[in-house]
């Protein structure tokens, strides 16, 4: 059997619904299989750790060819809003959390959760802005540091 | 495929450690794959999670994942964690003697 993998650093750099969530089934995964793992979150990632934007993390229906939807129909307002709605409730008949409680459990889980600086800075943020779970603001050296030894994912 | 002697018995293992056969399995086991796992002893609070995965193993047929495994056996997640620091559900199916769950959540 090849080396197993001892430790990953996942990078989530897209603030929608369908670009968020892989990141943290991925993070969720290596913790349940005793794998170390931290999650860096940048430009739109940032939404998933933001206090005042996690709960509202949408689905894109415009530009996103692999839902299947014309785009004229998912520019229309409110288009968003019910395929999200539709995803969520999807989601929580197979029992995957909505994200605000999947970030907390994978904080739970013990996996380092990281703002990237950059971003913080670009969108004028700073630490207050972010769930508790947050343990920095970090700059892609110090990322690089934390990801020493193991496999970086970027999604 | 493996056979091993686990409290005087023979069982068998797959690949990865677990049970092939659930049934061959005996409480008495639980504290020797624990110390093969890393975990030197096995309190009360380990005892309620095995209890747990051994009951929804038979009740179901499949252990349940960390997530199902938190909701329903009153033990949280971060408890969970320091309990079986090698990944909770995985570690705590294989010391229960059932196979490993499989899921993405």
């Amino acid at each position: 059997m090849p080396d197993a993998i001892e430790k990953v650093s996942i990078i989530v750099s897209k603030g929608s619904l369908e670009g968020i969530y892989p990141g943290l089934i991925m993070t969720n995964g290596a913790r349940a299989e005793g794998i170390e793992a931290n999650v860096f979150f940048t430009f739109f990632g940032l939404d998933a750790i933001h206090k005042g934007r996690h709960e509202h993390i949408k689905l894109a229906t415009v530009g996103n060819p692999g839902l299947h939807f014309a785009t004229m129909l998912g520019g229309l307002p409110g288009m968003s809003a019910v395929m999200t709605h539709y995803m969520d409730h999807k989601m929580a008949q197979l029992d995957i959390p909505p994200i605000p409680e999947f970030i907390e459990m994978i904080a739970d889980s013990g996996a380092g959760l990281y703002a990237c600086k950059a971003s913080v800075d670009l969108f004028g943020l700073d630490k207050d802005d972010f769930i508790p779970q947050v343990k920095d603001i970090i700059t892609v050296g110090e990322f690089y540091n934390l990801a020493a030894g193991g496999q970086i994912i970027f999604t | 495929m493996t056979t091993k002697t686990l409290a005087g018995a023979q069982v068998a293992l797959d690949d990865e450690g677990f049970f092939t056969d659930p049934d061959q399995w005996s409480e008495a086991m639980a504290s020797e794959i624990a110390r093969g796992e890393g975990i030197a002893g096995l309190t009360e609070r380990h005892w309620q999670v095995i209890k747990f995965m051994r009951h929804e193993y038979d009740e179901k047929g499949a252990a349940p994942n960390v997530r199902a495994l938190a909701k329903a056996s009153g033990v949280p997640i971060k408890e969970l964690y320091h309990l079986f620091p090698k990944g909770p559900a995985k570690l705590a199916a294989k010391i229960a003697g059932v196979p490993k769950p499989r899921g993405c959540i």
